[in-house]
């Protein structure tokens, strides 16, 4: 399986990415990517820009066994995870999750997944700056949630729909 | 010696990202907890043994019973919001 994963302060192009995943297999018959925007707006403030801070050793082995929990639930060919730290503003990207199978299903899922836990279980921390100063971000409940329905198996994992 | 790393507004408070102590007399985290407190002053306990605040051991997550020992990374912080 192709494992890509960078954790950098540089943009990234969302082409080449998925060129990259693509070009690793013939089999591969569908490529599922998530695109996590820098929002304007959050929780009532009028958001001028994020500070991402991460565990740098840590982050990558959790991110590192995401990744393989995916591959070993779904039959993907080809995940790449990339995700940006440092100081950012609306509308920038903040992390890139493509995953690449030879049917879309399995592709859908593992996205999900792998998005799933990149909110919960990867050592990442953002800070948010507006016209009201500045603040720490509190893991969201919907966050948690949505990480668990894996864990309850309210979310099926043996999803098999041709392209 | 044991390393201390601080992150995200544990780091910010404690004006700290890392530290290292002597490890003797330090057999688990709590202890690790009580001997910082000690020494750095109590905001660092009020912190450290706030709700909520993980700790990993040599860059796995563990419980406050987790045993340490001499060369250990240990790093305290709020629930991680990446993503």
């Amino acid at each position: 399986m192709f494992f890509r994963l960078v954790i950098q302060e540089e943009p990234f192009s969302v082409q080449s990415e998925t060129t990259r995943i693509r070009d690793f297999s013939d089999k591969i018959g569908g490529i599922v990517t998530f695109l996590g925007v820098v929002r304007d707006f959050n929780e009532g403030n009028d958001v001028q820009g994020l500070f991402l801070e991460h565990y740098p050793g840590m982050t990558e082995k959790q991110i590192e066994e995401i990744a393989r929990a995916a591959g070993d639930r779904w039959n993907v060919l080809g995940i790449t995870i990339i995700h940006r730290i440092g100081n950012l503003s609306p509308n920038d990207e903040i992390v890139f999750v493509g995953v690449g199978s030879a049917h879309r299903g399995e592709a859908f899922l593992a996205c999900e997944y792998i998005m799933d836990y990149l909110k919960t279980n990867a050592a990442f921390w953002k800070k948010e700056e507006s016209v009201h100063g500045s603040r720490w971000l509190v893991t969201r409940e919907n966050d948690l949630k949505a990480a668990n329905r894996w864990i309850s198996g309210s979310v099926s994992s043996d999803n098999e729909v041709d392209n | 010696m044991i390393r201390v790393l601080l992150f995200s507004r544990l780091r910010e408070e404690l004006n700290s990202s890392v530290i290292e102590i002597p490890a003797c007399g330090i057999s688990n985290v709590s202890c690790l907890v009580e001997k910082l407190e000690d020494s750095q002053g109590k905001a660092w306990g009020c912190l450290l043994k706030g709700e909520n605040i993980l700790v990993s051991v040599n860059q796995i997550l563990v419980h406050d019973d987790h045993y340490i020992n001499d060369g250990d990374e240990v790093a305290f912080f709020p629930p991680v919001t990446g993503g």
